[in-house]
């Protein structure tokens, strides 16, 4: 019944919004390559891909936040471009971004209608008008809140309401709804799905990016996959199932051949027990061994990232412990944690990872300074040595040392923060998604490099979103869902299939 | 792949020579030079070593402030106090003249002022979390508040014969103190910022204060560290100024928080932080010092003269950015 | 119930208290014509309080405010020495002409050439004070130089209330409007509050910034028609250091220096709070050198306090913390 009206559908309409050949490069990264999507007046089309397949970019060109470089976007039919996001909204394009972006102070009728609010005498925004279209669209996603209320009073669900409340305050023909459900309880993405249904009924075309398969397979009625940039199946929900996904998302790239590895794991370096966070992460316990590389899997906002920097320090565990070499070690602080012989390799590498404005060797030598100094003077010529040993081996392309690591590509810049640890001669490395928007060269020069340094004895733990990587890296995997430990994955069990279903909890009832 | 294939990368990319050559400092000693030479032009009094002695306490104070101003702007704070500090510590020296204290003890209440003012900015700021422009702004009022408070509309005098030297003396022919302390601190805050691990960390500190946590940095000690050393300079800047004029008001050193902070980003030191550098703070201050006493020797009063302090803090960050504008169209 | 918990009715309360402390010793400070008088005091400081609000509510700062109220008062009064048959009506358009122009010029500055906001106030700070003693000559304008209309305005009284409080009423009135019914109101706390959120939202970041300055300048220049005619005298130091009383307004009245937090109410009690304390000081004979002590003081205890009360959460990840909180 539900296959035939998706076919009769498809038949009677054209796509109301067309991708073809959109192409989009940032410095050092290809994130789209002649890419195409269709979106049908009253579908959901799913768009599904690993984290780095380039769902975001996309999201962002047809949002007006991104320009491509190549390729036409066509609406109705007529092409159209987008150069703000002011564009989109009035060409009727309309999207839930991942992160809700909305403003505290502001109440929440505000927030759905800022930019286009109601006016009435003297060109004054009409309060009470406002206020009542908000309550009626609130009404209309069945969220009961006050529309006077100020958004800092929400928690982070009715907070997605309101962002999906403010994308359907513009007369919208398609809605973008990038992973809509991924703060939302149980209860509310029923809440969510209803209103997917609604919006088909009126007509709307949507765009549906998510990673958890039994939604797709719930709502979607065409589906689209994106590996590394490019596009690699389409079509209706109804002609594949849920391992012909899993194989064309993870596929097996010709470009990742990764090391082999010969594992042989030494002693325990460290335990974890227990260790859990009031709203981040509960009970976490794990061993790692010398020459070992744990991987971490889990959804993005499992928890594993928080995970890792309160074993390095950043924030502070609230019940748990740590041993290195069977002693207790209590790390409070990233400094303490150095010192211990633990060290982190961040995700967010602009942030915390490399000092943009300092040059590659003296990021290199930051935590190293007590070696390369003497009583406290710096001395150049050991900051260059220092340097140079890990730069040569890691195989760092830049113009000369000195070298500000803003101007180094994603790869490059990666290397350094690298480089910056092994410098201090760590006994554990954390590596939190080393190689997400990085080329594939650096990517392979990074995985090498994993390998080879879990070879010398160093313990690795690597956190990843990456199927493929997960699988080519690791001896042993975690998989974190909710702040939990889902699973502890090895051998035989290690599949594509047994990650995907621990990370999204398919099989437990949902 | 082998290694005689790769490339080695060189340690430098320009020589130290090159650099040095299109950096800021050089086109900051350029204009130096020319308003020197158009001093030397414009007034026959310019070229006079007692002259130019007496033009340097035009800047010595300030610029005793500005070095360790420099390190708290590069680190990427700011502290707007420090003339209500040199208010307090004159005020508390001033008190302890009355008290019958000797040149000494008064050097110590000086400093010691100093170090409590900045230990307080820096315990709101670093303990707190609390943002440095708005605690400094506070405390701004609230040190001289102090001073006002104690002194009123009335003066402390009566410092000793011997403390004058710290604002009147000379150490060699037309070599004041002050200028002797400038070079010795100018010198020693070179040193501290480009050639130690603690510099180093400011640096870091600028650019990307979570990655220099990240990477094992005792970011709020060194803050704190930062604002006492700017408190500090402030009470040694109490001294010199005190023992020069030989009063106290709790008007002293009014608005000079707006000349030193001019003084640090006509050096070069970016006001976001991150970048800067200490020869750049002492060619802005010779700058400051030049323009003030040439515009003087023309009697150009010194409110006019404010206004070329404040045409040049906009001007030198304008034009390179209009440039950069000029060039990317 | 919600404003019971609120930083204005804390404000409130303190202002209360410090009322009721003071009636305890002097009950005719309490006198609501002593009142009036304390808020008429009070108002140069609202108005300028009101503009600052606008531009710490984009993330920036106006240091300049003062200079520019002394700077336009100057220009005013030297216009009406010259052209005492000028009416007043014309003077106050230019007086609001000449500080918008002043604000719009730190503002061009902040929005085209994205230099810090504190670093262009600091600069035109003192090239608009430095520019007065260029007109004037380092000259003072007397009382008995300006025509008796000039000075009149702010003095004359209207149903009990001098013609200066009535213009701060006004323009309260006016800016809470602007402030929470127009487009552009609502954009300072959008683009203070969340810059990358604003651009996503179709917000021009800088040309609201632009706009804030723009505001505050015209405040600004309006006090300073305001401040000259009703001392009756200009010169080139008069509201010297204002701009530091201005900022502890908003900071006591509960604007976040961070931007994007804080009411009309907020600011026009934080100015009467310092207003208060500036007028009560001779009455209960405390030498009014106290006050600036004071003001740095409650600026400290407000920025402390505010930023305790709006320390961030982390992401919430366990379900069962998200429901427990």
């Amino acid at each position: 019944m539900n296959m035939q009206a998706v076919e009769a559908a498809t038949r009677e309409s054209a796509p109301v919004l067309t991708l073809e050949g959109i192409t989009k490069t940032f410095p050092g990264v290809r994130a789209l390559s002649e890419v195409g999507l269709d979106l049908y007046p009253g579908q959901v089309t799913a768009l599904v891909g690993e984290n780095g397949a380039g769902k975001s970019t996309i999201v962002k060109i047809l949002t007006g936040i991104y320009q491509p470089d190549g390729g036409r976007i066509r609406l109705d039919g007529q092409d159209v471009h987008f150069p703000t996001a002011q564009h989109a909204t009035t060409a009727g394009i309309t999207a839930i971004h991942q992160e809700t972006v909305l403003f505290d102070e502001l109440s929440v009728a505000e927030n759905i209608f800022l930019g286009h609010a109601p006016r009435g005498r003297f060109g004054l925004i009409d309060t009470a008008r406002m206020q009542r279209d908000a309550r009626a669209l609130l009404e209309r996603i069945g969220a009961r809140l006050d529309p006077a209320l100020p958004l800092k009073e929400l928690g982070i669900a009715n907070r997605h309401l309101v962002a999906i409340a403010r994308a359907l305050s513009v007369e919208a023909r398609v809605v973008v709804m990038d992973e809509p459900t991924a703060a939302l309880s149980q209860k509310e993405i029923e809440e969510l799905y209803e209103l997917v249904e609604r919006l088909k009924a009126e007509g709307r075309a949507i765009l549906f990016i998510s990673h958890k398969f039994d939604e797709i397979f719930r709502i979607a009625d065409r589906y689209t996959v994106f590996r590394d940039g490019e596009l690699v199946g389409h079509g209706a929900m109804a002609d594949v199932d849920e391992s012909e996904l899993v194989r064309l998302m993870v596929g097996r790239s010709v470009d990742q051949i990764f090391p082999q590895r010969v594992s042989a794991p030494g002693p325990e370096v460290l335990r974890v027990e227990g260790y859990s966070h009031p709203t981040e992460f509960d009970d976490i316990s794990f061993t790692l061994r010398r020459g070992e590389i744990l991987g971490f899997y889990g959804l993005v906002g499992a928890g594993r990232s928080e995970l890792m920097q309160a074993l390095f320090g950043v924030t502070r565990p609230s019940r748990g412990a740590v041993h290195l070499d069977d002693a207790p070690h209590a790390i409070r602080t990233p400094a303490d944690a150095i010192e211990a012989g633990i060290v982190y390799v961040p995700e967010d590498r602009g942030l915390q990872g490399a000092v943009r404005g300092l040059p590659i060797f003296q990021n290199v030598t930051l935590p190293s300074l007590r070696e390369t100094s003497r009583r406290g003077f710096l001395r150049m010529a050991e900051e260059f040595a220092l340097t140079r040993r890990y730069t040569d081996r890691l195989e760092l392309r830049a113009a000369a040392l000195d070298q500000d690591v803003a101007e180094l590509s994603g790869g490059n810049q990666q290397k350094v923060v690298i480089a910056k640890w092994l410098a201090t001669k760590p006994r554990v490395i954390i590596l939190d998604e080393p190689t997400k928007g990085i080329d594939i060269g650096s990517k392979a020069a990074v995985h090498a490099f994993m390998a080879e340094l879990a070879a010398e004895g160093l313990a690795v733990i690597m956190v990843s979103s990456e199927i493929p990587e997960i699988l080519g890296m690791s001896d042993r995997v975690i998989v974190m869902r909710e702040g939990r430990m889902a699973a502890e994955l090895e051998g035989e069990a290690l599949t594509p299939e047994t990650l995907v279903r621990h990370a999204a909890g398919i099989g437990e009832g949902g | 792949m082998s290694l005689a294939e790769r490339a080695t990368i060189p340690d430098r990319l320009n020589s130290r020579l090159q650099r040095a050559a299109t950096s800021w400092e050089l086109l900051l000693f350029l204009v130096a030079v020319a308003i020197f030479i158009a001093n030397s032009f414009a007034s026959p009094y310019f070229l006079n070593a007692w002259n130019l002695s007496d033009a340097t306490f035009n800047f010595t104070e300030k610029a005793l402030i500005a070095f360790a101003m420099a390190l708290l702007i590069i680190s990427g704070e700011i502290d707007l106090s420090v003339a209500s500090i040199i208010a307090l510590a004159s005020t508390a020296m001033g008190a302890a003249v009355q008290l019958g204290a000797g040149t000494p003890v008064l050097v110590f209440v000086g400093l010691a002022t100093g170090l409590a003012c900045g230990a307080f900015n820096g315990a709101l700021v670093t303990r707190l979390g609390l943002p440095s422009i708005v605690v400094t702004i506070g405390t701004m009022s609230l040190f001289r508040g102090i001073s006002y408070i104690v002194l009123g509309d009335g003066a402390y005098r009566g410092y000793p014969a011997s403390f004058s030297y710290f604002g009147q003396g000379y150490v060699f022919w037309v070599v004041s103190f002050e200028l002797v302390l400038f070079a010795l601190f100018a010198l020693t805050y070179y040193v501290v910022l480009h050639r130690t691990n603690f510099g180093r960390a400011i640096f870091a500190i600028g650019n990307n204060p979570t990655a220099a946590l990240f990477s094992g940095l005792r970011v709020r000690r060194i803050k704190f560290v930062l604002f006492l050393l700017t408190g500090l300079m402030s009470g040694i800047a109490a001294i010199c100024l005190t023992a020069r004029l030989g009063s106290t008001r709790p008007s002293i050193g009014f608005g000079w928080e707006l000349e030193v902070v001019t003084m640090v980003v006509l050096g070069g030191v970016n006001i976001l932080g991150g970048s800067g550098s200490i020869p750049g703070v002492v060619i802005a201050a010779f700058v400051m010092g030049l323009v003030t006493f040439g515009l003087g020797l023309l009697n150009v009063p010194g409110i006019v003269m404010s206004i070329f302090i404040g045409l040049l803090l906009i001007g030198v960050i304008a034009l390179p950015r209009l440039w950069t504008i000029a060039r990317t169209r | 119930m919600a404003f019971l918990k609120s930083r204005e009715a804390i404000l409130a309360g303190a202002i209360l208290l410090l009322l009721a402390l003071i009636a305890w010793r002097f009950p005719g400070f309490v006198a609501p014509d002593n009142l009036a008088r304390v808020f008429n005091d009070t108002s140069p400081l609202i108005l300028l309080a009101l503009g600052q609000m606008a531009v710490i509510l984009t993330r920036c700062i106006d240091l300049s405010v003062a200079a520019n109220l002394a700077l336009t008062g100057m220009v005013c009064a030297m216009v009406n020495a010259a052209a005492p048959g000028l009416p007043v009506p014309v003077i106050i358009a230019m007086a609001l002409a000449l500080g918008a122009l002043m604000g719009a010029v730190n503002g061009l500055l902040v929005w085209t050439l994205a230099i810090p906001p504190i670093v262009v106030t600091l600069g035109t700070m003192t090239i608009y004070r430095g520019i007065i003693f260029v007109i004037s000559d380092g000259q003072w304008v007397n009382s008995h130089e300006m025509s008796d209309a000039f000075k009149a305005l702010p003095r004359a009284e209207l149903l009990g209330l001098p013609v200066l409080s009535w213009i701060a009423l006004v323009v309260v009135a006016l800016f809470a409007l602007l402030i929470v019914r127009t487009p552009l109101g609502r954009a300072f706390y959008a683009v203070g509050g969340n810059p990358g959120a604003a651009v996503y939202a179709g917000l021009n970041v800088g040309r609201t910034q632009f706009w804030a300055f723009t505001l505050s300048g015209t405040l600004a220049g309006l006090t300073g028609y305001l401040w000259v005619s009703r001392y009756a005298v200009a010169y080139v130091d008069i509201a010297s250091g204002f701009e530091l009383e201005v900022v502890a307004a908003c900071v006591i009245g509960g604007i976040s220096i961070a931007g994007g937090a804080g009411t009309v109410t907020g600011v026009v009690l934080g100015a009467l709070f310092l207003g208060i304390i500036k007028n009560a000081l001779p009455v209960v004979n405390v030498s009014p050198f106290y006050q600036l002590a004071i003001s740095g003081g409650a600026i400290i205890i407000a920025v402390a306090f505010n930023a305790r009360a709006s320390r961030s959460r982390g992401r919430v990840i366990l379900k069962s913390a998200e429901h427990a909180s």
